[in-house]
């Protein structure tokens, strides 16, 4: 647990040509699934963090099923508390194997619901992609945490999945909601707990633009 | 003439769909692999090895190399000395898309209406673009394309005032409003000119060319090399963590457009630019 200099896991390859430019103080962590509030709240944002226990998927039909269901005063099906969502669908997986490719999809098209799912005890969600301030500032309310996992490696991601079962909406096709079992599933901090966001800072530090460039945005 | 069978049609679309979505062109690949060096942010070329891995994973194993296994585009160029018998050929391409889908273990993404959204559990039906050309021989390309970074793609109706520079500050300001999402590093295709619906099968079109091949008008060639430099300057970087490696190619059409006007379309593709090509 020791907060250490680094250059982020796994690199062999970075050392090649000698650049340190990103080394700073970050942290390879391996955590438990659900996650606790301490745990929750001492990630941060550029921390290469390993998931290990149960998490669930649910991408946009899910979303707006568990909303609607909480519109009628009903129960989920699954309970939010200190729970992690993977935004994710997998393709069908072949015999003997528990999923097919298992790889993050866009986070910002559950920011319509993630804050609502927050306030009720969600503690994580695994996606890919920017998100919205209200979901941010639903992060930094509840000390939850958004990863994300390298969108468009669901091959070698589904190697850190060892059981997958669908708990609800079965008529959602690979829209359901799956419980997985994951063994050092790998993910990035990228907003924590204080609202730090990793898009934000990771890209300045490499962007070399000009300035007029930069402003030469049109709608 | 030549007579072809649809069902050799259905057979070999069914392929396709299998090896694209478990296959890079070897332009793509070798694209990705020489990204690893070039890249200068340590956690970017962490990111680019994991994808190095994926695609070994995807090869070795038969798992899709992305979960999102797409929707088929299908472009059909036609020879028009060729005739086909043995049913409706529309049919047939679906039917390939069917069998390959199911058969070959990749996602149903395809919903029946676009707001109704009730899954059609086979894939189909394919976008399917059809054109007519010389000769005897059917040319078949199957792209499957994933939503992560179809969604981030635009279209501008510029003016022509706004001139070239208008359309790199286009391009400029799709890539950046992708970022991430888009799973970068990611694959440009540009169509400049033509109507609306014109300059988006331009961009679409433009995915398909291999990234080493560049245009063949100067201006075009060099506009493409130069907003490539000014992506890769942009610091979204692999996965959108930061870096240098933020696009693998910059490809752009153009075509005749009308006096009072500037179609610019820009239609992304992530790190898994996927097409299989076939002539029958």
């Amino acid at each position: 647990m020791d907060r250490h200099i680094k250059a982020p896991t796994g690199s062999s390859t970075a050392k090649l040509n000698g650049e340190n430019k990103q080394e700073k103080t970050n942290m390879d962590r391996h955590i438990k699934a659900p996650l606790t509030d301490e745990d929750a709240g001492s990630l941060r944002s550029g921390d290469y963090v390993y998931i290990t226990g149960t998490i669930y998927t649910a991408r946009d039909a899910a979303h707006l099923r568990m909303c609607e269901t909480l519109d009628r005063a009903e129960p989920l099906p699954v309970d939010m508390a200190n729970n992690i969502i993977y935004y994710m669908g997998p393709s069908p997986a072949r015999e003997n194997r528990p999923i097919g490719s298992a790889g993050p999809t866009t986070a910002s098209r559950m920011d319509k619901y993630a804050p609502r799912l927050l306030d009720l005890g969600l503690k994580g969600m695994i996606g890919k992609g920017k998100r919205s301030d209200a979901v941010k500032e639903a992060i930094v309310r509840n000390k939850a945490v958004y990863f994300a996992a390298v969108g468009g490696a669901g091959a070698l991601l589904s190697r850190s999945i060892t059981a997958s079962e669908v708990v609800a909406y079965d008529d959602l096709g690979t829209e359901a909601i799956r419980r997985l079992e994951v063994v050092d599933f790998p993910v990035i901090v990228v907003i924590d707990a204080e609202g730090n966001d990793l898009y934000e800072t990771a890209v300045e530090e490499y962007r070399e633009e000009q300035g007029d460039q930069a402003e030469n945005i049109i709608r | 003439m030549k007579t072809i069978d649809v069902s050799e049609i259905t057979r070999n679309i069914s392929e396709m769909c299998i090896e694209a979505n478990h296959y890079l062109t070897s332009d793509m690949e070798c694209a990705l692999k020489n990204a690893v060096s070039t890249e200068k942010s340590p956690l970017g070329k962490q990111i680019l090895s994991q994808l190095q891995d994926n695609l070994q994973i995807a090869g070795d194993d038969m798992i899709p190399i992305c979960q999102d296994t797409g929707m088929a585009v299908i472009f059909m160029e036609i020879g028009q000395e060729v005739h086909f018998e043995g049913g409706n050929l529309e049919d047939a391409v679906n039917e390939g898309v069917r069998q390959g889908y199911t058969d070959g273990f990749l996602r149903k993404s395809v919903v029946k209406d676009p707001l109704i959204r009730e899954n059609t559990r086979d894939n189909t039906p394919a976008v399917i673009h059809y054109e007519m050309t010389t000769g005897d021989s059917v040319k078949i390309t199957v792209a499957p394309k994933g939503f992560g970074s179809e969604n981030m793609s635009r279209v501008f109706m510029l003016k022509p005032a706004d001139g070239i520079e208008g359309v790199k500050n286009a391009i400029l300001t799709a890539v950046k409003d992708a970022g991430p999402n888009a799973c970068p590093p990611m694959v440009v295709g540009v169509g400049v000119g033509g109507t609306f619906e014109k300059c988006a099968l331009l961009a679409k079109k433009a995915l398909t060319r291999p990234i080493n091949e560049h245009s063949e008008i100067p201006y075009v060639r060099e506009m493409e090399a130069e907003l490539l430099e000014k992506i890769n300057r942009t610091g979204i970087g692999p996965g959108g963590l930061g870096g240098t490696t933020t696009a693998l190619a910059v490809n752009i059409n153009t075509y005749p457009t009308h006096i009072a006007g500037l179609p610019v379309a820009i239609n992304i593709c992530c790190h898994v630019n996927r097409h299989a090509v076939r002539t029958l």
